[in-house]
């Protein structure tokens, strides 16, 4: 591993068992990510790009192969470590939003905070990111009364509020409006030279993905 | 935090949240109610005996605590226990049952009178003819009866002469010598009431009885009354004990049902908890505080309700039954709720620790 590389894949594969038919969703894929980047994964329905999502994200283990982010191989980890991990060194933000319909956005970030075992005041530092999110007079609201594009950054609030070592963003733009994706892309890419954070982003628009400073390409299982 | 999202939870879905709360009401009313008209019961037969002003009672061989049925027992035995050394006063009572809860008690009034002080009439008076009938408050309220009024009982019509303040021997009261020719019980009666000429003697009077009598239940009124609870009474505990075994499984069934289709309504919440990394603890916690909490609500919901079952009672049946407020049954009707809830929540969720956080976030 690369002395800057954040994430390490190699030769990761991922099949599925769906009926009597095996699935090779990954086949040999292999990248590296540099910490503080903003990379682009693009590649059709199909390409494998959800699944290596999944297993950077630890939500599903892969069949064979290496996958290290910040130095910790993550095939060995046992479920309840799988969890550990994703509560501080990952961030989610899904093309649904994915925010607790229950909760305000508020509860709906403090919730992170405190399922990381961490204090669920926000700090000064975590109101700025707030403000430049848009969101902070938005806090006491419930999901059902944001709009997407508010949704989505509370979500991203969300993602980044317990500091996590990658933010992975699966199609964040994918339901929103072209004035609120571009909104959406903005503050990714803000947050990127801003905080150093080290975002994978997931998409099948060329446009979206030129908000990276680098694309992968996906195709049948491969990075190209 | 895991508070708030349990409130949140069961505030999202009222009308869900409402039914499971009424239905673990109704397994707590259903056992409080029991229990409370048991004790009702048990306490109400209890007062009107001590009220007769007895020392002692003699019961037929074989007889139950709670009821008497006919009158095996001679009315010589009468005159043989006035008899007996330290005895000042005897007098045989016959009860018979009538439908429900209900009996009619055949005495004779001056005997009766002199034991225990008498009724107290709140309207009319004693015994005018033998077709005659006295009732207490409570039965004449729940009949709608005044002095005067004509009642049907064992197929012979009566006539309301008095009613009485309740408290004393029985709901309704004709004379015994009727009593037994209607019945075809001549000379018969169910039980003997009788007094010491002081009170130091009334052990001795029970010791000679005892002995006089083998086989004969005979007791002090304090042993009686004491012996009026439901755990002296087999067929009453057991009764309760099948009451509470249905409550739990209702309860099992309520909250199974309700947390079964949450679970599944909230199968994308559980990814996304997951997702930002809570374990199997946290999911499974998040479902048995909710479970709690549904049951701490029905158990509340559910003690209120007995009141409304109590107050029912008292206005609709209040000569047939009396149900008390056992407060002490309050934490347990509550932990049989809890019980059966928390055995209707470990499927649930079992099935949401199992849930594959990947498959959960794309459930639609």
């Amino acid at each position: 591993m690369s002395d800057a590389a954040i994430i390490e894949v190699k030769d990761l594969w991922k099949t599925y068992r769906a009926g009597d038919v095996d699935v090779h969703a990954l086949q040999g894929a292999s990248l590296e990510v540099a910490k503080g980047e903003f990379v682009a994964i693009v590649g059709a329905s199909g390409s494998g790009k959800s699944t290596l999502f999944n297993i950077l994200g630890t939500l599903t283990p892969p069949t064979s192969g290496t996958v290290k982010v910040n130095g910790r191989d993550l095939a060995s980890l046992s479920n309840a470590e799988r969890a550990i991990f994703r509560r501080s060194m990952v961030g989610f933000v899904f093309q649904k939003y994915n925010l607790l319909p229950t909760l305000t956005a508020e509860d709906n970030i403090r919730i992170v905070r405190y399922i990381g075992n961490r204090a669920t005041e926000f700090t000064a530092e975590f109101k700025e990111v707030l403000e430049l999110l848009g969101i902070s007079d938005r806090m006491k609201h419930k999901p059902r009364a944001l709009s997407g594009g508010q949704q989505q950054r509370v979500a991203i609030a969300r993602a980044i509020v317990n500091g996590p070592a990658i933010l992975l963003a699966d199609e964040p733009t994918g339901n929103l409006d072209s004035q609120n994706s571009t909104a959406v892309l903005k503050l990714l890419k803000d947050l990127n030279q801003r905080l150093g954070q080290t975002i994978l982003m997931i998409t099948h628009d060329q446009e979206a993905a030129s908000y990276g400073e680098r694309t992968i390409h996906m195709r049948d299982g491969r990075v190209l | 935090m895991i508070n708030k999202l349990v409130i949140s939870n069961l505030a999202h879905r009222p009308v869900r949240t409402t039914l499971s709360v009424l239905a673990i009401a109704v397994e707590v009313t259903m056992i409080l109610t029991l229990v409370g008209v048991s004790y009702g019961t048990l306490d109400g037969t209890s007062r009107r005996a001590r009220g007769v002003g007895a020392d002692l009672m003699i019961r037929p061989p074989g007889s139950s605590i709670i009821g008497l049925n006919g009158a095996p027992l001679s009315d010589k035995l009468v005159d043989f226990v006035r008899k007996q050394p330290h005895v000042a006063q005897a007098t045989g009572t016959m009860v018979q049952p009538l439908s429900g809860f209900d009996s009619i008690t055949g005495l004779n009034l001056d005997e009766f009178t002199k034991m225990s002080g008498g009724f107290h009439f709140l309207e009319g008076g004693p015994f005018q003819t033998d077709q005659d009938v006295l009732i207490d408050e409570y039965y004449a309220k729940e009949k709608g009866l005044h002095v005067g009024d004509r009642i049907q009982l064992i197929n012979h019509e009566w006539r309301v002469s008095g009613i009485f303040e309740s408290g004393k021997l029985a709901r309704i009261c004709v004379q015994l010598s009727v009593l037994q020719e209607l019945t075809a019980n001549d000379h018969r009666i169910s039980q003997i009431y009788l007094t010491a000429d002081r009170p130091d003697h009334i052990q001795e009077v029970l010791a000679n009885l005892r002995a006089r009598l083998p086989g004969y239940p005979i007791y002090t009124m304090e042993e009686f009354t004491s012996l009026l609870s439901i755990n002296s009474v087999g067929l009453l505990r057991n009764f309760i004990g099948v009451v509470i075994g249905v409550a739990v499984i209702v309860g099992f069934i309520v909250v199974f049902m309700s947390m079964y289709t949450a679970v599944l309504e909230r199968t994308r919440e559980i990814g996304i908890l997951k997702a930002v990394g809570a374990q199997s603890g946290f999911i499974l916690m998040l479902l048995v505080r909710e479970t709690l909490l549904l049951s701490v609500m029905g158990t509340a919901v559910g003690i209120l309700l007995t009141y409304v079952t109590q107050w029912l009672m008292k206005h609709a049946v209040p000569s047939s039954l009396t149900q008390e407020t056992v407060y002490w049954w309050w934490p347990i009707a509550g932990a049989i709720a809890i019980v059966g809830s928390l055995l209707g929540v470990i499927v649930p969720g079992i099935k949401a620790v199992r849930q594959d956080a990947t498959e959960a976030l794309s459930y639609e």
